[in-house]
């Protein structure tokens, strides 16, 4: 019952959260994820070059045509490239990327576990 | 056996990641532009610069002829030097040249004009910049060879006479 009702609370506060979000704090996330291509390992948001204040714009711009976040991504993917992201999308050119923590994470719970496994017996 | 497959997957995994670190070694670390993009010209809305019209995209770049879109502004320095190229450039008939004025005023823009000549066939008005955005440019000066609506060259920098030729070779 305790989880049922922790269930409940999580599914009923969530959505509240993302209501609340409203544009300018989509703006922020959104900028925040978009690299600034002429300067040096700062994001959009970051950034107060011509460059990263143009973008800013048409970020704006964009979420007030009532475009998702993903949509909008995708409109600066095809303009500049995966580069222009942090976070790259899941495809066949990154599942490498991807998956390798994940896989490494599991071998190294695997050889824990054998070790643990040997001492116990 | 168990006890050599271990040592000699570690072994393998450190291998490879040499490799991967070895020939990352060799890659430069400067983001280079992808400069050879073929795509199509964006159809969005925008200002002329000296009618204040706003026409679509597409209507500028209709006709087959091959055109040199140019992003430029009166502050920027190296636009400057470019602009004896593209003086040059729109003697040609073949070629059409097309200004994008980036984040400028219309009074320097026009005062830049006048001293230094304008190869302008239309000039879009791009005051906040969001224009050459929709084109993936990085910023002024930044040129683009179009023909029936598909970028075919894209020259980031300002022009030379390396690519004035090759330009001149493109429109034969």
């Amino acid at each position: 019952m305790k989880i049922f009702k922790l269930f409940l609370i999580i599914f009923i506060i969530f959505p509240i959260n993302n209501l609340k979000a409203d544009n300018e704090v989509l703006k922020i996330k959104i900028t925040k994820n978009l690299r600034c291509l002429i300067c040096q390992g700062q994001s959009v948001y970051d950034s107060d070059s011509e460059f990263a204040n143009s973008m800013k714009v048409v970020v704006d711009n964009k979420i007030n045509e009532g475009l998702s976040e993903k949509q909008i991504y995708t409109y600066f993917k095809n303009k500049y490239g995966d580069w222009i992201l942090y976070d790259p999308s899941f495809d066949k050119n990154t599942y490498f990327l991807w998956l390798l923590p994940l896989l490494i994470f599991l071998v190294g719970g695997a050889i824990i576990f054998n070790k643990f496994l040997k001492k116990s017996k | 056996m168990k006890n050599k497959l271990i040592p000699l997957s570690i072994f393998l995994f450190f291998i490879v990641i040499f490799i991967i670190f070895y020939r990352g070694l060799q890659n430069t670390n400067i983001y280079t532009p992808n400069a050879k993009s073929s795509f199509e010209v964006p159809s969005v809305s925008v200002r002329l610069f000296n009618s204040n019209e706003i026409v679509n995209t597409l209507e500028i770049f209709s006709s087959d002829k091959f055109y040199l879109l140019n992003i430029w502004s009166s502050w920027c320095v190296p636009c400057r030097q470019e602009h004896s190229i593209l003086m040059e450039l729109t003697k040609n008939d073949n070629l059409k040249v097309i200004g994008i004025n980036y984040k400028d005023t219309k009074k320097n823009a026009k005062n830049f004009l006048k001293e230094l000549g304008n190869p302008y066939d239309s000039i879009i008005f791009d005051n906040e910049g969001t224009n050459a955005i929709e084109w993936g440019a990085y910023g002024v000066p930044e040129s683009f060879l179009i023909n029936s609506n598909k970028i075919i060259k894209k020259y980031i920098g300002p022009l030379n006479a390396g690519s004035m030729e090759e330009i001149k070779s493109f429109i034969k």
